[in-house]
């Protein structure tokens, strides 16, 4: 599998980084969400929103990027890809929705605020299931003919697509887990340790059973993991990934700071990993490469000049506005 | 065959209901990013509380617009994909990459800083908070540019090239296709209506408040803000909506013959008609009130300036009359009215009595919501007069939607149709209440909880969500730098 550097690779590469990103970043928030009604109500469920209140917006813009970036610069998968998974984009879009304005309706209207938490929590849900079923309808394949989507609007729905569902949920619980681990002290800290390490166990094993199923859901699936010389350049990820889940099981007993959040993140880094090398270099499996689906150069290169220029520049405000609201939520000294 | 039809429809009407509902929140949130700009501005120039307390008042209103447009707008950037697949293949070469820059060069400013905006003031300081406003109300602009250019391109599409699978590629140059021939005209026409819509929004607020006391200084500095923007820009925007106009004369003949009603091609001088029932059937408008030869004069600036109609344009190339036709009086209709509020309020002015006359404060109240409703009927206007197309002469609506059954689309649809109604409702709702309550000294910013909001660790206890409450704000420079 050589990678040949050229426009179509990078822009790969920078649709990936853009999914990426915006799994660590909205999964924390999605998984604070998810995990909502086991935090009590009042300090502890306030002190949970406070953590993610300034920055979700920000967060949440990194799936504009994916999606448009996609649309951008691979239309074609964009165009095949949205109808194959239709049910679950809108699911997804609609529970966005009920999520992104829990944040604001919670605090305007505390007569009915359980019933937003209700919505924060079920809009999480709905979002982060939907995203991960979605992952899993692109990896089980996408049948296309004559440049469009060729099955019937329910192909999505398998056994497997609901194993990438739950295990994307249980992921997004532990980044939120951990996330609050971080940001909160005391009781709340605590029980979000204890939600971190039963989140941290069932994303293990869901992660297990993805990757096996992946195995032997598809022979060339299965030939690139196993088979020499392939085998050399995949074996690291799962072996790295072993070695980050021990990191992790014991961090979420001793730590009280930041490093079980980056653990789980690295976590995910290394789950993505293995995603690449299972899809590389099909944008929609089985059939569709990230270059038959590319757009045109000058396209690509237009947009490289504006991911070259505002890219670090988005980096850098985003990493200043989490900077401002560094820290741990605490209410002390209020009262 | 009725089967595709029926999906077609339902997904023009799903976009259609999507769109328009999102439109009406960054109409406002645009305008008000502006505003909360000014009146942050004006408070550090001045120092005085009042400039404090409004925007206060209306930073708490503009986080939840500014919610709801951000929801309901990543629905649209992925409806383009979900129903209208055939065109996202065909056309993703040349405006998707336009889309692109709209999220890195607005979407990351806006989401970015607004937290900061939002929660930030006592962590960052004034001037840096300050600054932060302003990133928020650029983006908001930004985002205005090339969604604009977007759609403006499909309105009057150049600098492309088609592709060995029939796709748009872009030309030689990004030029032509971003600043295409109608996106002058549009960008500053649409920017305009969304300033014009926040200023009757805040005027209407100021005027409700004045009805009930007259003596209200914060309601007062609103509803005169207001009307100034009111009296300066409302003659601007019907300048800025003429050259528009002719702008698509020139480029969308037939958008313009629905817009005026013209069935039949006119060689000496065409009427300008008031009023009237198109009739598509009988290609006539029935009952109509006409000026004559007046639609020569404002299209032409001629008498006698032949206007050719939509007898020119073959049948199955028509947008459908009824529709453009009265959305664009609507649109026109309500302007002048804004222009008449606007001098009104001049004379009452300049005779120092603009705050004492409940008539006009009555009906900058009715005229409170009037921009939304010009601004989705200027929008309908242009969009139903782009049919039967939906990139302008190159690409069909019919021939640009996904390969969906229709259920799926109808299904889809409702489900849109229920929640929006449910959480925008709610929303708005939430809205109309805050603004029920008149603007005083000491005015709250955004709250988080009752007890305590989110602070960081170290020295300064403070609830930071309150941004410049009198209790709270930072003293000086010094503490405004230490003290996080």
């Amino acid at each position: 599998m050589a990678v040949n550097v050229d426009l179509t690779t990078i822009w790969a590469f920078i649709i990936a980084f853009a999914v990426f990103a915006y799994v660590i970043m909205d999964g924390f928030d999605l998984g604070i969400g998810i995990l909502f009604p086991t935090f009590e109500v009042g300090l502890e469920r306030d002190r949970a929103m406070n953590s993610i209140a300034p920055v979700w917006d920000g967060n949440e813009t990194w799936l504009v990027l994916g999606g448009g970036g996609l649309f951008a610069a691979f239309p074609l998968a964009y165009a095949i890809i949205l109808p194959a998974t239709y049910p679950l984009i809108i699911a997804m879009l609609l529970g966005l929705v009920f999520r992104g304005v829990a944040f604001e309706y919670r605090w305007r209207d505390p007569g009915h605020r359980r019933y937003w938490d209700v919505a924060f929590t079920g809009g999480s849900l709905v979002a982060a299931m939907a995203q991960g079923m979605t992952l899993g309808a692109l990896l089980q394949g996408i049948e296309v003919v004559d440049r469009s989507y060729a099955g019937s609007w329910f192909n999505w729905l398998t056994p497997y697509t609901l194993l990438t569902g739950l295990g994307t949920v249980a992921g997004y619980a532990l980044l939120g887990a951990t996330w609050l681990v971080w940001k909160l002290e005391g009781e709340g800290q605590d029980h979000a340790r204890s939600l971190g390490k039963k989140a941290a166990w069932a994303t293990l094993v869901l992660m297990v059973g993805v990757s096996l199923y992946n195995v032997f859901l598809n022979a060339e699936y299965a030939e690139r993991w196993l088979t020499a010389p392939e085998i050399y350049f995949a074996a690291p990820v799962p072996i790295l990934t072993g070695l980050v889940a021990l990191a992790l099981l014991r961090a979420l007993s001793v730590e009280r700071h930041s490093k079980p959040f980056w653990l789980s993140i690295a976590l995910f880094f290394f789950g993505m990993a293995g995603l690449g090398v299972t899809m590389w270099p099909y944008v929609v499996p089985p059939g569709l490469t990230i270059w038959e689906a590319a757009a045109p150069e000058r396209s690509q290169i237009f947009m490289l000049v504006g991911v070259a220029i505002t890219m670090p520049l988005i980096i850098a405000y985003t990493a200043w506005a989490y900077w401002v609201f560094r820290g741990k939520v605490t209410n002390e000294g209020y009262h | 065959m009725f089967e595709q039809f029926d999906a077609l429809l339902l997904a023009r009407i799903q976009f259609a209901f999507t769109v328009s509902f999102h439109f009406i929140f960054p109409a406002f949130s645009i305008g008000l990013a502006s505003y909360l700009a000014v009146l942050e501005g004006l408070w550090l120039k001045t120092g005085k509380t009042i400039y404090l307390d409004l925007f206060k008042y209306w930073l708490k209103i503009f986080a939840i617009a500014f919610a709801m447009g951000v929801v309901s707008g990543i629905v649209m950037s992925y409806q383009f994909g979900t129903n209208w697949s055939v065109f996202s293949d065909i056309a993703g070469p040349v405006i998707g990459p336009l889309m692109a820059y709209e999220v890195l060069t607005a979407f990351f400013l806006e989401a970015g800083f607004l937290g900061v905006m939002l929660f930030g003031m006592n962590k960052v300081g004034k001037k840096l908070h300050f600054a932060a406003t302003l990133m928020v109300a650029l983006g908001t602009f930004i985002s205005a540019f090339w969604i604009l250019s977007v759609n403006s391109w499909m309105q009057t599409p150049v600098g492309y090239e088609i592709g060995a699978s029939g796709q748009y590629l872009p030309g030689e140059s990004w030029w032509d296709i971003v600043f295409n021939p109608s996106f002058p005209y549009r960008l500053v026409h649409t920017v305009i209506a969304a300033y014009l819509t926040t200023a009757f929004v805040v005027g209407g607020v100021g005027a409700w408040h004045l009805l009930k006391d007259r003596t209200n200084a914060h309601a007062r500095k609103m509803f005169s803000m207001a009307m100034w923007m009111a009296t300066i820009v409302a003659p601007i925007q019907i300048f800025a909506g003429d050259m528009h106009g002719l702008n698509t004369l020139e480029h969308q003949p037939q958008k313009v013959m629905a817009m005026e009603g013209h069935f039949e091609s006119h060689p000496d001088g065409a009427p300008l008609i008031l009023f009237g029932i198109p009739n598509s059937e009988e290609k006539r408008v029935d009952y109509a009130i006409e000026v004559p030869k007046a639609s020569s004069l404002i299209l032409k600036h001629d008498l006698n300036a032949p206007l050719a109609g939509l007898d020119t344009i073959p049948d199955d190339e028509e947008p459908p009359v009824g529709i453009v036709f009265w959305s664009f009086r609507i649109m026109v209709g309500i302007g002048f009215a804004m222009l008449g509020l606007g001098l009104w309020s001049l004379v009452a002015r300049f005779r120092k009595k603009l705050y004492d006359r409940p008539m006009l404060h009555r009906a900058a109240l009715v005229m409170a919501p009037s921009g939304f409703v010009a601004v989705i009927a200027g929008w309908i206007t242009t969009e139903v007069g782009r049919q039967p197309y939906v990139i302008y002469n190159l690409l069909r609506t019919a021939d640009a939607a996904s390969p969906l059954d229709a259920p799926a689309v109808a299904a889809s649809l409702l489900a849109f149709v229920v929640v929006y109604f449910a959480v925008f409702g709610a929303g708005v709702w939430y809205i109309l209440h805050l603004m029920h309550k008149p603007p005083h000294t000491g005015e709250v910013g955004v709250k988080r909880g009752d007890k305590g909001p989110i602070r960081t660790a170290g020295i300064t206890p403070g609830p930071s969500q309150n941004p410049g409450d009198p209790d709270t704000l930072p003293r000086d420079h010094e503490e405004a730098t230490n003290g996080r």
